[in-house]
């Protein structure tokens, strides 16, 4: 087992390697170029220097005048020594940004994320049981819907339902007005407020190909042979369904749980924007439209980082849950 | 067009014609098998005959399908004696299988149900109609009075439980009052060196995937064994093995029927296992019975042209033959056939009734019992 975990890792190295190559070739094909927008600006005050040698200039202080391939391993020597350099946005160094915003949103994705399982796994385990009956229906209807419907519809939906016409909650940011007022605990509560619609819409969204996924796995499951052989058996309904048949479904959505780990971070971008949550998904997308480099550099190997251990993880999970692939 | 619907194609209006009306029956027939606290005389009767096992008294199951009412099993009567094997013989997708699923009642539910007829269980002290047996009751007999073997062991072993485990759970589930998990795991380990596993304890710990095909079969038999049942279904035990673990399977089963003296229902298309198994024989086709009788009768006397055809169809050591017999023709579509002799079409010995209604079941001797018209005529003449 350690041998293959060793062996996993090392080719996680190496795709990782080629993953941020192509992803800094890519971010330097860019068409916005912070460089070239701060030089128009600088060009543009009174008695400045031309455009021309503005650039040239900015080009050589922010490392842009090297190729791809030098710049890229530039960047990779300190990335290797945990040295992203700094944010050109925000003006400070990446980490710290990072830092600053990534709680906020795993902690938004990591609620989101176990509501999700407790709704998504029972829901999908019922619709099979009951398979084309009203119950089952009504499920994967909903479902469906979740599915189809895009982030900023369902978003709108519940800022009308209940920020304008039931004013529960504000319509978009993390804090309150009067947030400055509060003592800690209700400073607290007055973000867990905040968090309450972005979370549900995230849910929403999210929650639909969950159960369809544990729907047609269970469905799988409970035509399998062993499922008669427990039937035969004489073992209740209830216990060849929670115990023989979702031990075995458990399987594949061991893989689609640790594979959707690291969309925990990215697919908060959409929601985080709209609720403009400073999370890091807004925070990367700011980066990301003024052609911030070494930002979004940073966050792109973050999540591929993550990707690659999502599926070890998952790999790893799958020798748990199922005897047959556990390598001794 | 037209022509082409009648060789089984349906219009989207026949589809949904066919689903609502099987809806209506399947809604009824469920309602009907989901009440709670059904009193017990609605399902307790008599055995016809007390030393029988089973009685399989004009069972009809019935696959409500979305192109049309799939008949798989349609009259089928036969008894199983105390002690005494029965081997079902007929080829694929004739009703074998269903036959004794409708037994356990394993049918594929809502489509496939029980729609008359009775299936009598002797339990000893009491007798059980399956076919209106509700559910919870069934829970005790499955495992426990009737056990069942089945014909995939690659697939019929829970892949994420370890063997131990999957035999326990029975003993646990039947067996299990007042005994200490230690009682139990001696019982499991016993059971498997009772089935011919030398490394009881080992195989005990191991999971489905770490055995070879005839050993998994050897523990489900283990798992059909563990709770001394009155009948083993045995659905097509040795088809997925190769030969010689095939003769060590068929020799286990009948040592472990006389120890514990029990009747097998042996479902099998290999007339050279049921020649050495069997005390009866019942040929199916079509979802009916063909003919019946005691393994001599049907081996020395095969009346019913299809079983003839079989016999003739199986290779015979010592004689040189260039092609073996097949059987002309194919299985009738099961769906929606008309009432009369469904072999007819493939039949190279009809006489003039068989254009008729479906053969009566004649008697050719006390046991031996065969549906066809050519024996017809030969009775109405004596």
């Amino acid at each position: 087992m350690r041998k293959y975990i060793g062996k996993r890792i090392a080719i996680s190295v190496m795709i990782l390697f080629c993953t941020t190559l192509i992803i800094y070739a890519l971010l330097r094909c860019l068409p916005a170029s912070y460089v070239e927008n701060m030089a128009m600006q600088l060009a543009s005050k009174p008695g400045a220097k031309p455009y021309e040698e503005w650039l040239l200039q900015l080009n050589a202080s922010y490392g842009l005048d090297k190729g791809i391939v030098p710049g890229f391993f530039t960047w990779l020597a300190g990335a290797v020594q945990g040295n992203f350099g700094d944010s050109w946005k925000y003006t400070v160094p990446v980490l710290e940004k990072f830092n600053e915003v990534i709680w906020l949103s795993f902690a938004m994705g990591a609620i989101a994320f176990v509501l999700e399982l407790i709704i998504a796994i029972p829901l999908g385990v019922i619709a099979a049981t009951k398979q084309y009956s009203k119950t089952d229906y009504a499920i994967s209807a909903g479902a469906l819907v979740g599915i189809s419907l895009p982030t900023f519809f369902f978003a709108t939906i519940l800022k009308l339902i209940f920020s304008v016409k039931l004013g529960w909650f504000d319509l978009y940011g993390l804090v309150g007005r009067n947030y400055a007022q509060l003592d800690a605990m209700g400073q607290f509560l007055d973000k867990a407020n905040h968090l309450v619609l972005p979370i549900i819409t995230i849910v929403i969204v999210s929650v639909g190909s969950l159960m369809r996924y544990t729907r047609t796995n269970m469905l799988e499951v409970l035509n399998a042979d062993y499922i008669r052989t427990a039937r035969a058996k004489g073992l209740s309904e209830k216990k060849v369904i929670y115990q023989h048949a979702f031990r075995n479904t458990l399987i594949p959505l061991v893989t689609i749980v640790g594979g959707s780990l690291p969309s925990l971070f990215s697919g908060a971008l959409i929601t985080e924007t709209l609720f403009s949550i400073p999370g890091i998904g807004y925070t990367s997308y700011q980066a990301m439209i003024i052609g911030d480099i070494p930002f979004s550099m940073f966050y792109m190997t973050f999540l591929a980082i993550l990707t690659l251990s999502g599926n070890l993880l998952s790999d790893i999970l799958y020798g748990v849950v199922d005897p047959r692939v556990r390598i001794a | 067009m037209a022509k082409k619907k009648a060789e089984g194609y349906l219009s989207a209006k026949e589809s949904r014609q066919i689903s609502k009306r099987n809806r209506k029956i399947t809604d009824e027939l469920e309602k009907k098998r989901k009440r709670k606290n059904v009193p017990e005389s609605e399902y307790v009767t008599k055995m016809h005959d007390p030393k029988n096992a089973v009685e399989f008294d004009n069972l009809h199951t019935y696959f409500f399908t979305d192109t049309g009412t799939v008949k798989s099993v349609d009259g089928v009567s036969f008894e199983v004696p105390i002690g005494k094997t029965v081997g079902i013989v007929g080829e694929s997708g004739c009703g074998k299988s269903v036959t004794s699923l409708s037994l356990m009642q394993l049918l594929q539910r809502p489509q496939g149900q029980i729609v008359e007829g009775e299936i009598r269980l002797n339990l000893g002290d009491k007798v059980y109609d399956i076919a209106k047996t509700p559910q919870e009751k069934m829970q005790n007999i499955r495992g426990n009075m009737v056990s069942m073997i089945f014909q995939e062991p690659m697939t019929s072993l829970n892949p994420v439980f370890r063997i131990g485990r999957q035999i326990e759970e029975v003993i646990e589930l039947h067996d299990g009052e007042g005994k200490s998990k230690e009682d139990i795991k001696a019982r499991t380990i016993e059971l498997l060196e009772m089935v011919g596993i030398a490394n009881s304890e080992g195989v005990y710990k191991m999971y489905p995937h770490e055995l070879s095909g005839g050993m998994r079969q050897r523990v489900m038999i283990a798992i059909a064994l563990a709770c001394n049942p009155r009948i083993i279904i045995a659905d097509e035990p040795t088809t997925a093995l190769d030969v010689t673990i095939q003769a060590q399977i068929l020799d286990l089963l009948r040592n472990l029927k006389d120890k514990i003296n029990s009747s097998i229902m042996l479902i099998t298309h290999d007339l050279g296992v049921i020649a050495e198994m069997a005390d009866y024989i019942v040929v199916m086709y079509a979802g009916r019975v063909v003919e019946k009788g005691t393994a001599e009768e049907i081996f020395e006397h095969p009346s019913h042209p299809y079983t003839i055809g079989l016999m003739a169809s199986k290779p015979v050591v010592g004689k040189k033959v260039d092609k073996l017999y097949s059987i002309p023709g194919k299985v009738p579509n099961p769906v929606d056939m008309p009432n009369y002799c469904y072999f007819k079409d493939r039949c190279e010995m009809c006489v003039g009734p068989c254009a008729g209604d479906y053969p009566p079941e004649i008697s050719l001797s006390e046991t031996h019992k065969v549906s066809c018209y050519r024996y017809c005529e030969e009775k109405g003449e004596k």
